[in-house]
């Protein structure tokens, strides 16, 4: 019993030294959700409507990223490739052998995979009269898919978009097997230090939980003030 | 009367699926003219309609626009024709996520360039053209189908379009909204609009038309001044349809509203 107040003590005295760990943590996901967004929004513009070739591309690259364990991603990446890469001169100015850099592009690649499938569902649930309407009008194809299917698409999408977030946040632990400081890593070490798990990882996991409330809340807010008007009430009873 | 077509239609062969959706089907408007096409559902009068802008491209066939053929394998052609040629759709698709007024003003950015304020002034014009102009704020979802119907004609309208092809603009609509969107319809001649219409509305468009164009199987099997087809002992298709059309809904009989 002395051994875990003495334990308890530590990890309290540790408190601030984890709760650093947030920043990383929320560093990772933001990134992560940032590149998901920036390349998973193209990935799924080119699988609706890119024909043929440009779909198998997409599926293909969908199929890697959804086969392929995170864990086993990341050492491939932070070992192998990021590795290999950092002895280009030409890429010099990239943080290339930093592991946070690492966990960012696996999360990122990862998650556009997800959300480019995601973009994909809610594109096609648009009506067909959508474009038709905006070809019409003489709109060109990729201002049509701007102006009229995108604005519509995303805010489609943004309640899967946050099982996304979740999805991403607790992948992100992860990231302390390539050495990334986030709170996964912090509580560990603490750990080993006063030989008590069960109190950080019961801290760990309410670090997590919490960063997972605060998103979800957030990308509610944003999906009442996106909300388009006269819709407000659709889907309730 | 020997003034050129504005837009003329010939020879279009459009296949969808295997089977000739449009066989061989020509036909010209001039300026000012009003076409009707008439027939039961699955003639090709829809796909006739989206052939001439290209929505669905013809397989064969020549659309002519100011007395120029449009290549429909030029991107740039394609646009420019459709800027040209305004649609106006059964079910309306109004884009969900903006307002009237934004739905008006969208292509006017887009397309033809126009600076935001200049945009916005024409779209409130057209939308008060149309009778909407206390509604400019309200989303799609906020309007009546009447209402959504003539905001998609103001839509249209913006773009100073030369012809304006209407797929049965009423026939989404409940019965008691119709009559606003005709009144529209029948304004837009009045001005000297180029249309070509597909409808069911026969007795409302005889008094408009200068043609009615009789569809059946992808082909016109008829074509005449609406006085003519619909006259009572005329014998024709046009006549039997209407007549049936009217049976059907229970109103009085298939003349011509003066």
């Amino acid at each position: 019993m002395e051994g875990f107040l003495k334990a308890a003590l530590a990890s309290w005295e540790a408190l601030p030294y984890i709760l650093g760990g947030l920043w990383w943590t929320a560093g990772l996901i933001l990134g992560a959700m940032a590149l998901g967004l920036a390349f998973g929004v193209p990935l799924a513009v080119a699988h609706v409507y890119g024909g043929r070739l440009a779909r198998r591309l997409v599926s293909g690259y969908v199929w890697l990223f959804r086969g392929v364990p995170i864990l086993v991603q990341l050492y491939l990446f932070y070992f192998g490739i990021m590795a290999y890469l950092s002895e280009l001169p030409a890429l010099s100015f990239l943080p290339l052998s930093s592991g946070f850099f690492s966990a960012v592009v696996v999360l990122g690649l990862t998650s556009a995979a997800y959300q480019s499938q995601i973009f994909r569902g809610a594109m096609q649930s648009l009506p067909a009269g959508q474009l038709k309407a905006a070809r019409a009008l003489g709109l060109s194809d990729g201002q049509a898919i701007r102006a009229i299917i995108l604005p519509q698409a995303l805010r489609l999408s943004i309640p899967a978009w946050s099982n996304e977030y979740s999805i991403l946040l607790k992948d992100s632990a992860l990231a302390f097997t390539i050495g990334v400081l986030e709170v996964m890593a912090r509580t560990r070490s603490v750990a080993a230090v006063t030989h008590q798990p069960l109190p950080l990882s019961i801290l760990a996991g309410a670090l997590f939980f919490f960063l997972t409330w605060a998103g979800i809340k957030t990308l509610k807010r944003l999906e009442a003030k996106v909300r388009i008007p006269g819709y407000a009430h659709q889907g309730t009873l | 009367m020997d003034q050129p077509a504005i837009l003329r239609v010939e020879n279009i062969v459009k296949t969808i699926g295997g089977q000739r959706i449009l066989d061989d089907v020509s036909f010209a408007v001039k300026k000012g003219g009003l076409k009707v096409l008439i027939g039961p559902s699955g003639a090709g009068k829809s796909t006739l309609l989206s052939c001439i802008n290209f929505l669905s491209p013809p397989d064969s066939g020549v659309i002519s626009l100011d007395g120029k053929p449009v290549n429909g394998k030029s991107k740039k052609e394609l646009l420019a024709l459709r800027q040209q040629v305004g649609m106006i759709f059964q079910d309306f698709n109004l884009f969900d996520h903006l307002s009237a007024m934004e739905n008006v003003r969208v292509a006017l950015i887009k397309v033809k360039g126009l600076d935001k304020r200049a945009a916005t002034n024409r779209a409130m014009e057209e939308l008060a053209r149309v009778g909407l102009a206390d509604k400019p704020s309200l989303y799609p979802a906020q309007l009546s189908g009447g209402q959504k119907q003539r905001v998609s004609v103001a839509r249209a309208l913006a773009l100073d379009p030369k012809v304006l092809l209407l797929d049965e603009p009423t026939s989404a609509l409940d019965p008691e909204l119709i009559g606003e969107v005709l009144t529209v319809i029948r304004d837009l001649a009045d001005e000297g609009m180029t249309m070509v219409m597909a409808t069911h509305q026969i007795s409302f468009s005889a008094s408009l038309a200068d043609e009615f164009l009789f569809m059946e199987k992808g082909r016109i099997v008829e074509r005449g001044a609406p006085a003519v087809l619909l006259s009572r002992n005329s014998g024709s298709r046009t006549q039997s349809f209407c007549a049936k059309l009217s049976e059907l809904a229970g109103d009085a009989s298939c003349e011509i509203a003066s």
